[in-house]
């Protein structure tokens, strides 16, 4: 069993696409990881090793932001922005897009689903 | 892309100037200022700056958070009141 930072780490996978399932941790980084510790990328996470094991949750312990601290850390910029009232911190107040998107279609991720707005009766001659 | 590191942070020079002459006279009054690419610096951290949004001077106090950020990103340009029968609060 494959416990790292707090994540159970889907046993019947290729390394590399086990170690993403952490938060913080993409292919890329992965890929450093597997080759810091020696193992290949292809090697099922079911197959490491102990040894293997307890390098990897040290190496992630020790150089890279994960999980929970990471997630605080999103959240602490964000809130940074929202609170010095720049465009960026007041897009994220209202819930709209903050890299400049367009807003009058689309936008549905951060909007929400949809609110549908009764149209105005048509006047009848 | 991003400015290149030797130019270092762009101030339009007129803005530095009174920045400047504000320090020398002891936390002067506002300063106006159309220039709203400026990148704020540790300089003008205390001071109020009015910064044009294309109609009026919206004046901003510029605290230690916000050395990095440009100045327009502080006097939003568009006035956004509402979609009509959006009566509630």
């Amino acid at each position: 069993m494959a416990r790292i930072a707090g994540v159970d780490l889907p046993r019947r996978k290729r390394g590399v696409v086990g170690l993403t399932y952490i938060y913080g941790v993409g292919p890329s980084t992965a890929k450093v990881i597997l080759e810091k510790a020696g193992v290949s990328e292809d090697t099922k996470v079911e197959d490491w090793t102990d040894d293997n094991i307890k390098f990897i949750s040290g190496y992630i312990q020790n150089n890279i932001k994960v999980e929970g601290e990471l997630r605080s850390e999103v959240q602490m910029s964000i809130k940074r922005l929202m609170d010095i009232g720049c465009y960026r911190g007041i897009r994220h107040r209202k819930g709209l897009p903050v890299r400049g998107q367009k807003t009058k279609t689309n936008a549905r991720t951060r909007k929400g689903r949809k609110k549908t707005v009764a149209n105005k009766k048509k006047v009848t001659k | 892309m991003a400015r290149s590191i030797k130019k270092g942070p762009y101030v339009y020079h007129k803005l530095l100037t009174k920045i400047a002459r504000a320090h020398d006279s002891g936390r002067k009054n506002v300063i106006k200022t159309w220039s709203r690419s400026s990148m704020i610096i540790p300089d003008m951290v205390g001071l109020t700056i009015a910064v044009h949004n294309g109609k009026t001077f919206v004046p901003v106090f510029i605290t230690e958070n916000m050395v990095g950020h440009k100045l327009g990103e502080f006097s939003p340009t568009r006035l956004f009141r509402g979609h009509s029968g959006n009566r509630k609060k």
